[in-house]
């Protein structure tokens, strides 16, 4: 009982370090959501004076998904009862092609710069408008959004690791006495410390199913999926299974990390 | 007769060149009751530590229960003292684990199964009078009740050898007289060898003995 709040202020630190860990996993989940949408969204123009399959599209870069052609006919019809036949088939002839290419990814501004150079070499195309100028306001929040979410996270775990290591040294007072008694009667390493294994792994499991409550409320009341959702994304914050046992894995590591320190710490004895 | 300890030339000390005891030289036989007097900071607790190996010899052999205490491995160490009870000035008692459990302890070290230390600690118990306390925790129990545990707790794996230090040193009459019996006790009828360390021998001891005393560094027979 005496130690009830010992073990406390260490399930509050590893849940702290699980929580933040989460929170930069779903931002990221969000980003790459928002990625994917704006993919979806953009594209390139190319004029090119060839007719060009989607397959040599995609041999000029890798970060070619697919194209599609744009049609030319409603231009073309308008212009039907003003000109002949012959002339019209001429001009069609003539008249460059428009594609509208869609790449595999969100790209960066450098790599539509760089894509848009690579395109216009090619002798076949003519001209190449890649809309780096309004991509380039988006995506910059974007990755503004994305720093200031990792400088927090990273200010969380620095502030966590000093209230870990706080707890460390209060651990390492409270068991040394015992741990050394029991080297006294003949006790291996592994004996004197079980009994700090099986506390730090009971806080890590606890610390686990305080975080999946945590999110399964934060779901139930859904007021993040409707904040997600205005901004026209679907993205799963809490993976009960994934995110679940990652954040079991991290929680033992890092309990268990800290119970070696102890032991390893306490190993002289009088 | 076997020698549980066998000193030769044995030199302790904490710092380099520093001497607590210099090249003793003595060897006791199992199954003996030893009584080590000397004044305070003569070297007595440094004496006894040598033995269940808590410092090293500086200098000369020590070998206790057969084992060589020079150069020591932990394994070794941990297997030595298995065999070993031992009974502190200040009990050294685990404060957050019940008596029961406190009695306990060299055999859950060794592995016994909970019904076979149940009864152990049960009897155990019986005899330093504390059947009582079973299931309370060190700090709520007198100095002499205390020591009375560490005394339970020192017998419990049957050990060949148990070292004790100043036992009763600021203890009731009545903790004492337990203490004693059960020293002797275990001395003439299971044959343990018995060290204490203290600075006086109680006149009501009956058991035959052995009396060694430290004197400036030096270890000598007395009777
Ligand atoms: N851990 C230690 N480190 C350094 N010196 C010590 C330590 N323990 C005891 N001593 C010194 O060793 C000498 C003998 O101490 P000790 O064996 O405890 O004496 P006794 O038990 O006979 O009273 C004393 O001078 C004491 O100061
Ligand atoms: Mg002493």
């Amino acid at each position: 009982m005496k130690s009830l709040k010992n073990h406390i202020s260490l399930i509050i630190a590893l849940f702290t370090v699980l929580f933040s860990v989460q929170i930069y996993v779903a931002v990221d989940r969000t980003i790459s959501a928002y990625e994917n949408r704006l993919k979806n969204d953009y594209s390139i123009i190319v004029v090119s004076n060839k007719a060009l399959a989607v397959t040599e599209f995609k041999a000029m870069d890798s970060i070619i998904e697919r194209s599609e052609p744009i049609a030319t006919d409603q231009v073309l019809n308008r212009l039907q009862g003003e000109m002949t036949k012959k002339n019209l088939d001429l001009l069609k002839l003539t008249l460059p092609k428009f594609y509208r290419v869609y790449l595999s990814r969100f790209p960066t501004p450098e790599e539509i710069q760089k894509l848009q150079k690579k395109l216009e070499k090619n002798p076949v195309i003519e001209r190449v408008e890649g809309y780096a100028q309004t991509h380039d306001t988006v995506y910059k929040l974007m990755l503004l959004f994305k720093d200031v979410v990792q400088i927090f996270s990273i200010a969380i775990a620095a502030v966590t690791s000093l209230l870990i290591l706080k707890e460390m040294r209060l651990w390492q007072f409270q068991h040394a006495e015992r741990m050394s008694i029991m080297a006294l009667f003949g006790a291996p390493v592994w004996l004197r410390s079980a009994v700090l294994f099986r506390l730090a792994i009971v806080d890590a499991i606890i610390a686990t199913i305080v975080l999946c409550l945590a999110f399964f409320v934060i779901e139930q009341y859904g007021w993040m999926d409707l904040l997600l959702r205005t901004v026209g994304i679907s993205i799963q914050l809490f993976d009960f299974l994934n995110d679940a046992l990652r954040s079991l894995i991290i929680a033992l590591g890092v309990s268990i990390i800290l119970t070696l320190t102890i032991v390893i710490g306490s190993e002289e004895e009088e | 007769m076997d020698k549980v300890i066998i000193a030769e030339n044995l030199s302790l000390s904490y710092k380099e060149f520093e001497t607590i005891i210099s090249k003793a030289s003595f060897s006791i036989d199992a199954g003996t009751f030893v009584f080590i007097t000397g004044a305070s900071g003569s070297g007595k607790s440094t004496l006894l530590k040598s033995l269940y190996g808590a410092i090293e010899p500086r200098a000369g052999a020590l070998m206790v229960g057969g084992v060589k205490m020079n150069r020591i491995s932990t394994s070794k160490l941990n297997f030595l003292r298995r065999h070993i009870g031992i009974v502190f000035q200040d009990y050294k008692l685990i404060k957050e684990w019940t008596i029961e459990k406190n009695v306990m302890l060299p055999l859950i070290i060794s592995g016994y199964t909970k019904d076979i230390s149940g009864t152990q600690v049960q009897k155990l118990l019986g005899h330093v009078k504390l059947i009582h306390q079973a299931g309370k925790y060190p700090p709520e129990l007198s100095g002499g009740e205390q020591q009375r545990v560490a005394m339970a707790r020192a017998l419990a794996h049957n050990p060949i050898l148990i070292l004790a230090d100043e036992p009763t040193g600021n203890l009731d009459e009545y903790s004492s007289e337990v203490i004693w019996n059960l020293l002797e006790g275990a001395n003439t009828q299971l044959k343990t060898t018995i060290v204490v360390v203290t600075h006086h021998i109680p006149s009501s001891i009956k058991v035959p003995y052995k009396h060694y005393h430290i004197e400036m560094g030096n270890i000598h027979e007395v009777s």
